[in-house]
């Protein structure tokens, strides 16, 4: 009985964090924001739907097909966002700085971030930005 | 209990669908597919359970691994237009 509740509660944890994971993924403003949070679905949805499942289970099979998904995903996860990280950083998407936000404010532009990335303007700082960075990549910007 | 994990998902998969339609960049959409099918993979597993046929979880198994091999794959066919190694040594075979 106490371990229907808790797999109940583990279940309906997973259901809870995979919502709140793909509203941080349709939410946040850049690429690297919405890693996080898909990275959060990954582990934390998924761990706890799969305990969940596993506690419904018991000792058969079914407990070690789930163990078996649950270590794939351990190492498969956090390879593939590294892999996309990486990607992203090579094919030229610069991530939102705290600095890009606080200029923004000051210039009164509060509207959305991606109308604000065909301004002219931060165009031009993102890219001298980016030419210093390659400079020295031992500083941290 | 599983009706409720199973809508959550099924809520979760569709935004997670609107975001790779949306998608600025290509990444994006990358990513969106991966999270979808991550979220393909508990829904096949729930459904398993609800529905109290565990096969489902052989083929929640092989759609882990093929979800994997299949992101790192658009990613390598994205940066270098093809899948083997690359012409150039440029160090960057291994995205």
């Amino acid at each position: 009985m106490a371990i229907d509740i808790l797999s109940w509660i583990l279940i309906v944890i997973g259901g809870v964090f995979s919502i709140i994971s793909a509203v941080g993924i349709l939410r946040l403003p850049d690429i690297y924001t919405r890693m996080h949070a898909a990275g959060m679905g990954d582990t934390l949805a998924l761990g706890a739907l799969c305990v969940g499942m596993m506690l419904q289970a018991g000792w058969t099979i079914v407990t070690i097909k789930l163990a078996l998904i649950l270590l794939f995903m351990f190492f498969a996860s956090p390879t593939t966002t590294h892999a996309l990280a990486r990607a992203a950083i090579a094919g030229g998407v610069e991530p939102i700085l705290d600095e890009d936000r606080r200029e923004d404010r000051r210039l009164g532009d509060r509207s959305n971030r991606r109308e604000n990335s065909d301004n002219k303007e931060s165009e031009n700082r993102r890219n001298k930005r980016g030419i210093d960075r390659r400079h020295n990549p031992g500083e941290s910007s | 209990m599983f009706i409720a994990a199973s809508a959550a998902i099924i809520v979760a998969m569709a935004l997670t669908l609107i975001r790779a339609m949306l998608g600025p960049t290509i990444y994006d959409r990358i990513l969106a597919v991966n999270l979808f099918g991550t979220k393909a993979l508990l829904l096949i597993a729930v459904m398993g359970f609800l529905t109290d046929r565990p096969e489902f979880l052989d083929i929640a198994l092989v759609y882990a691994l093929i979800n994997f091999i299949a992101t790192i794959a658009v990613m390598k066919f994205f940066r270098f237009a093809h899948l083997g190694h690359p012409h150039e040594e440029d160090n960057l075979g291994d995205l």
